[in-house]
């Protein structure tokens, strides 16, 4: 059944959001392991650098141990309650996208911009703030109207230093 | 699995405009998007499941974004070595990464510069698939040692 697509997805509720703090999080510290596994993922099916899992060799380096990639993410599998339930609203979000044809209900990456500070480590933790920048629409060919909403997230470490800041578009349609 | 060579001591003063950095290839499929879902905890239907990606309205699975983010940054790491740094990075994805595409990450020198006593490199970088479409273009920024200090 397709339902009728609206003539904004930006209501005043959502418009409401732009500038306010919507999502304080921590992470739980950064595992060794993780950031070996991570280096793998990306780099497949080439062996990623050793910067990412000797640590005899990271001690050489000008960062004197292993860091993480640029990219990677502590935040992934939450287990405490608040990460536990976000999970499983987005898992409900991407069942949804993928079943009916409802407009709105279907979300994509737009892309990203980020200002890197300082290197992710093994026992880092990490603390993110986002906020709601910046909402657009547009008119897509194949997939109607299209929202781009965008959030501005700043990650610190435990010792309050900036790890990163960035702003991530994402798209519903 | 072949071991990568860093560019351990790559030099500002060695860069020069219009240089293209090596690009990072990749051949992209379940093999690289099952790994990536499994460290990024990314499950999402249309990554996976065929019938999935019809219903979003796209001729089949296709990759993440954010692996495709994640070969920019690749490709950058792997060119400055463990010397220099990724500042910056702003991305669009404007096509997507179907099953079997043959992804290259480049990047091309646009700029060299001082600022705030860093050596700085930007660059147009963008991730293209075989039929040399460029499905993420986008700018980063480097900083890398100088002779001079």
């Amino acid at each position: 059944m397709t339902t009728t697509p609206p003539q904004t997805y930006i209501t005043a509720e959502l418009r409401a959001q732009l500038g306010v703090e919507k999502e304080r999080r921590v992470s739980p510290p950064i595992a060794l392991s993780d950031i070996r596994k991570w280096g793998i993922a990306t780099y497949w099916p080439v062996r990623p650098p050793r910067i990412y899992w000797d640590e005899a060799y990271a001690r050489t380096t000008r960062w004197a141990g292993i860091i993480a990639p640029y990219d990677f993410n502590p935040f992934a599998w939450p287990i405490d309650d608040e990460g536990w339930a976000r999970l499983m609203e987005a898992v409900k979000g991407q069942v949804k996208s993928g079943s009916p044809d409802v407009p709105g209900s279907r979300g994509m990456n737009g892309g990203g911009r980020v200002r890197y500070y300082n290197h992710m480590r093994p026992g880092d933790v990490i603390s993110s703030v986002s906020k709601l920048v910046d909402l657009k629409e547009s008119m897509g060919k194949r997939t109607g109207l299209l929202l781009f909403s965008s959030s501005e997230t700043r990650w610190t470490n435990q010792k309050g230093e900036l790890v990163k800041v960035s702003v991530g578009t994402g798209i519903r349609y | 699995m072949p071991e990568l060579k860093h560019a351990v001591n790559l030099w500002w003063e060695d860069v020069r405009e219009g240089q293209q950095v090596p690009a990072y290839v990749r051949v992209t499929d379940l093999m690289n998007w099952n790994r990536y879902a499994a460290v990024n905890d990314e499950f999402i239907p249309f990554h996976m499941d065929n019938d999935a990606a019809l219903a979003a309205k796209q001729p089949g699975v296709f990759g993440m974004g954010n692996l495709r983010w994640a070969y920019i940054h690749n490709m950058l790491h792997d060119w400055v070595g463990e010397s220099g740094d990724v500042v910056a990075v702003d991305l669009r994805y404007t096509g997507l990464n179907f099953k079997n595409d043959t992804l290259t990450a480049r990047g091309k020198v646009t700029r060299k510069y001082v600022e705030k006593g860093e050596h700085l490199v930007d660059l147009e970088v963008g991730v293209d698939n075989q039929k040399g479409e460029n499905t993420a273009p986008g700018q980063a920024t480097v900083r890398l040692p100088a002779r001079g200090g």
